[in-house]
């Protein structure tokens, strides 16, 4: 398991400091639709050369490397507390290595922790036991700005004339992109998760960041939201830091749960684009990043 | 359009912030203060509201501090700081944060120091675009998660106040050169995120109805 530490620091390194290439190719198309010359071109192209400096220098991309989340799929001979305690070692090792900014604040004493460790939810680990023989762990950092603007919606919403069905989500989806305005670090994805409890909504909307840029819902009902949501935030003119522009958001991805027939949540998570999100597979010996 | 940006070294004469004008792009230099949620609020309890009778030891920080925020600029940032072996520091990375969450104190900190500017992401609302006009001085946008890029420009760690509020929220005065921004709030009152808002939720009505 010594060797499961060194590969962990491995991908926080990666994930911190080299945007997965679905991602990268995303600003690349945006930068190519923007006027030419405009400031929302200039802030992508800005954007796109700041990628490749942290990836050949190893520094990370934004210095809020946020919250640590990573979602463990292990096999039966695995024990989730070896796991943990390892992910935990590593996540101290790569603060002490400047891979992480320290980032758990003790919210009653103000206290920065320093080595980015912090409750049972910090740094936060869901574990998912598979029948399979591999090991497949993926870190997502979230940085604070945009995790901010995220909005929970309990539908019916008065102010937004938004009622319990796909209209009444599109709308609680565009009320989060405006209120976001450039604050979210612009362009960003959506992850919406519709039904649930408060907790378990807000965790669903973000597991869909573990999904790839461009996959839609299998429901092509849901898919055309996710794609209908995409192209009329981007007629707001917020754009890039929201500063003005075409680009405001590079994706929308949709997930539905189980609600109580009384309640009726729409979480929208907000990522901006540093969208952080790298994996590490571990099948027969072998170590494999993507 | 892209025009060759002005560049700006601090400290700032009013003139030079009178000069400026929404959408400008600008490279700043000189020496800057790093200041965020932490910093603000001890800033304004301590020696603005004076809500807390500060320390000795907190009299001698805002003394230190005062020499370089007159005419000076803040910068909205939570850097990831290596220390070298020999005890000096370096910026690995250094974007801005998002600046509304120093809206309640900004605009008091602006004027009791006589800030030429502040520099963050996001823009501020209309306490600090008015003190923005008062003062004079200018909201600087540098492009947020460019941490990579902006740790370039920052030559030299100067030195650092109040580390025990942790790396991110400890005041770092630093040198930069060449650090890139635009000027989205300018002394004349106009402000390009007030424009953004206002174009956007028309946009929206539209679309939600």
């Amino acid at each position: 398991m010594a060797n499961l530490q060194t590969q962990l620091l491995e991908l926080i390194l990666l994930t911190a400091t080299s945007l997965p290439s679905d991602v990268e190719n995303a600003l690349q198309d945006a930068a190519e639709r923007e006027a030419g010359g405009s400031t929302a071109q200039n802030i992508l192209n800005t954007i796109i050369r700041n990628v490749a400096i942290a990836r050949k220098n190893a520094t990370p991309i934004c210095q809020d490397t946020g919250t640590p989340i990573f979602h463990v799929r292990y096999p039966r001979s695995y024990s989730t507390i070896e796991l943990k305690n390892i992910i935990h070692s590593a996540v101290a090792e790569a603060t002490q290595k400047h891979y992480l900014r320290p980032n758990a604040v003790d919210s009653l004493s103000g206290q920065n922790s320093g080595n980015n460790l912090g409750d049972k939810y910090f740094p936060e680990i869901h574990f998912e036991e598979h029948s399979g023989d591999d090991l497949r762990i993926t870190l997502l950092l979230k940085g604070g700005g945009c995790e901010n603007v995220g909005c929970q919606y309990a539908l019916p919403d008065a102010r937004l004339k938004a009622g319990r069905d796909l209209e009444g989500v599109r709308k609680a989806a565009l009320d989060t992109v405006f209120q976001a305005q450039g604050r979210g670090c612009a362009p960003g994805f959506l992850g919406i998760a519709i039904g649930g409890d408060r907790a378990t909504s807000f965790l669903a909307s973000k597991e869909v960041f573990l999904e790839k840029m461009g996959e839609h819902h299998f429901d092509p009902a849901i898919a055309a939201l996710e794609t209908r949501i995409t192209r009329e935030a981007n007629q707001l003119d917020i754009g890039p830091m929201g500063l003005g522009g075409q680009t405001t958001l590079l994706g929308t991805h949709i997930t539905g749960l189980h609600r109580l027939p009384a309640s009726y949540f729409v979480s929208v998570s907000y990522m901006c684009w540093a969208f952080r999100r790298r994996s590490l597979t571990l099948t027969y010996g072998k170590a494999f990043y993507d | 359009m892209t025009e060759s940006p002005f560049s700006l070294t601090a400290p700032l004469t009013d003139e030079a912030i009178l000069a400026l004008h929404s959408g400008d792009n600008v490279l700043l230099n000189g020496v800057i203060v790093t200041a965020r949620d932490r910093a603000h609020q001890w800033l304004h309890e301590r020696f603005i509201r004076q809500t807390i009778v500060p320390t000795p030891e907190d009299q001698q920080v805002y003394n230190a501090l005062k020499a370089y925020l007159q005419n000076g600029l803040i910068y909205h940032c939570g850097p990831l700081v290596e220390k070298s072996p020999d005890g000096s520091y370096h910026f690995i990375a250094a974007g801005p944060t998002t600046s509304t969450r120093e809206e309640p104190y900004q605009a008091e900190i602006m004027q009791h120091f006589n800030l030429k500017g502040v520099i963050g992401k996001g823009g501020m609302g209309a306490q600090t675009l008015q003190a923005c006009v008062q003062t004079p001085a200018a909201y600087f946008h540098a492009v947020g998660g460019t941490a990579a890029l902006t740790a370039r420009a920052v030559v030299e760690v100067l030195e650092v106040f109040k580390l025990e509020f942790g790396m991110p929220e400890a005041m770092w005065v630093v040198r930069v050169k060449d650090f890139p921004a635009v000027v989205t709030m300018d002394a004349h009152g106009q402000s390009l995120h007030e424009q953004v808002l206002k174009r956007s939720q028309n946009e929206l009505e539209r679309l939600i109805g």
